[in-house]
């Protein structure tokens, strides 16, 4: 008897949990959700008096909701490490994933308030059905100007699609800092390029 | 030929073929590293004491719509030079786009200072004749940083020189309106890197080199027209 409830029991939580990943929505294309969490962003910064007058608290919550979950930082820090990464220590790499989240966090949130005026293009993603690694690209029109080239490196993750690479106007974030932590490894190792880290994030917040 | 234009210009050159005359290891793209570190620090002295703080207050006290006219005065002479060198680039396509902008612009947009090409989807497109240099086959050269100028090279410093010699403001007579808008001009260019600059400012650990490199990689990139070859591993 015993038994029998108990393959029932276990019927019934397979059953849930095949429903429940049946319910759960189909995970979203990476042009989709670029477009989506962009036009949310812009969005949001439009209504927001105290956003566009760079009100630091604000933006920088803006930021972690909205923005942050779809970076993958670690990624991005071990492709802006390059064949230095290997030779750091987990301790290491922790830390520098930290402090280079922050430095990019901070950065953005500097240069939030300015994008009011901006409008995107989204442009067609050209994707094959298996494709785990896609670029998806957008260009910046401000009034005036020539559109500016924005181009999301993105790689499909368990949690969804992540970028982790930003190329603008043809500069790649990730191999510019590539250059810069390389450099500052050759001159005062992993450690120095750490504390650089640091005391960069602990400077006077950028207007 | 207006004497400041020229004398920038002459200096640029003067400095241009002193450091392309001593060019030294080719596989470098800052051989003058410490010559262009120096001026940079004197860019950033007088600059930050002097053009930053006249741009910041030029932002602050002047509305958004005179900006914009100003900005698109300035825009639409780039547009006739866009358009000239799309052409000698072979786009023609594109070319015509930018001559059409600057026809469109010059009249019923009151001399460039409305921009109703842009309103009527007619895209606007931006390179110049360093570019054109590179895609007629002309290295980069060295990396230059010129103060209250910025970055450049060689190249791209000898495609300035020909885009100041140009210039139409250069030949209105009358000087002191000819002055101005050379004034003018050049806040206006400040006054629009404020917050690339700011940027620059937050995320770099080392500026001169952060702003090197991504002046350096962009415009590859357009010389490529956006399929830019690998680059070399440097070691």
């Amino acid at each position: 008897m015993i038994y029998r409830w108990v393959s029932l029991l276990f019927a019934a939580i397979l059953a849930l949990t095949v429903t429940a990943h049946a319910q759960a929505p189909a995970q979203e294309a990476p042009d989709v959700l670029v477009k989506r969490v962009a036009e949310d962003v812009l969005q949001t910064i439009r209504s927001d008096k105290d956003l566009q007058t760079g009100n630091q608290a604000k933006v920088k919550q803006l930021i972690e909701s909205k923005l942050a979950p779809n970076f993958d930082f670690p990624r991005m820090t071990a492709l802006a490490m390059g064949r230095n990464w290997r030779s750091a220590t987990p301790e290491q790499q922790k830390s520098l994933t930290d402090e280079f989240r922050t430095l990019l966090v901070r950065t953005y949130s500097g240069a939030l308030s300015n994008y009011r005026d901006n409008a995107m293009d989204y442009a067609a993603l050209k994707m094959n059905p298996g494709d785990t690694d896609v670029t998806v690209r957008t260009a910046v029109r401000r009034p005036g100007q020539a559109p500016v080239q924005i181009d999301y490196s993105m790689a499909k993750t368990a949690e969804g699609w992540k970028a982790y690479d930003v190329i603008v106007a043809g500069v790649s974030l990730v191999t510019n800092y590539r250059d810069e932590f390389n450099d500052a490894i050759k001159q005062s190792g992993v450690d120095g390029l750490i504390k650089m880290l640091v005391g960069k994030n602990k400077g006077p917040t950028p207007k | 030929m207006n004497p400041y234009a020229r004398s920038i210009a002459s200096t640029l050159a003067l400095a241009c073929a002193l450091l392309a005359g001593c060019a030294a290891a080719p596989s470098k793209v800052d051989p003058f590293e410490p010559w262009n570190r120096a001026m940079y620090s004197v860019h950033e002295v007088v600059d930050g004491n002097v053009i930053k703080p006249i741009a910041e207050t030029y932002v602050k006290a002047t509305p958004v719509p005179v900006r914009t006219g100003v900005s698109n005065f300035f825009g639409n002479i780039d547009d006739l030079f866009t358009g000239i060198n799309n052409t000698l680039q072979g786009k023609k396509e594109r070319a015509g786009d930018d001559f059409g902008r600057v026809l469109l612009n010059s009249t019923f947009g009151i001399l460039g200072i409305f921009d109703p090409a842009s309103e009527m989807g007619i895209a606007k497109d931006k390179t110049d004749f360093g570019i054109t240099f590179g895609k007629w086959g002309a290295p980069q050269g060295p990396y230059l940083f010129i103060p209250l100028f910025g970055p450049t090279t060689v190249r791209d410093g000898t495609g300035w020189l020909v885009r100041i010699y140009a210039n139409p403001i250069g030949y209105i007579h009358e000087v002191p309106l000819r002055n101005w808008l050379y004034g003018l001009n050049y806040l206006d260019t400040r006054a629009q890197l404020l917050s690339a600059e700011s940027v620059l400012e937050s995320a770099a650990l080392d500026k001169y080199r952060y702003l090197r490199n991504a002046y350096l990689r962009a415009r590859r990139y357009q010389v490529y027209d956006g399929k830019p070859p690998p680059e070399e591993e440097e070691e």
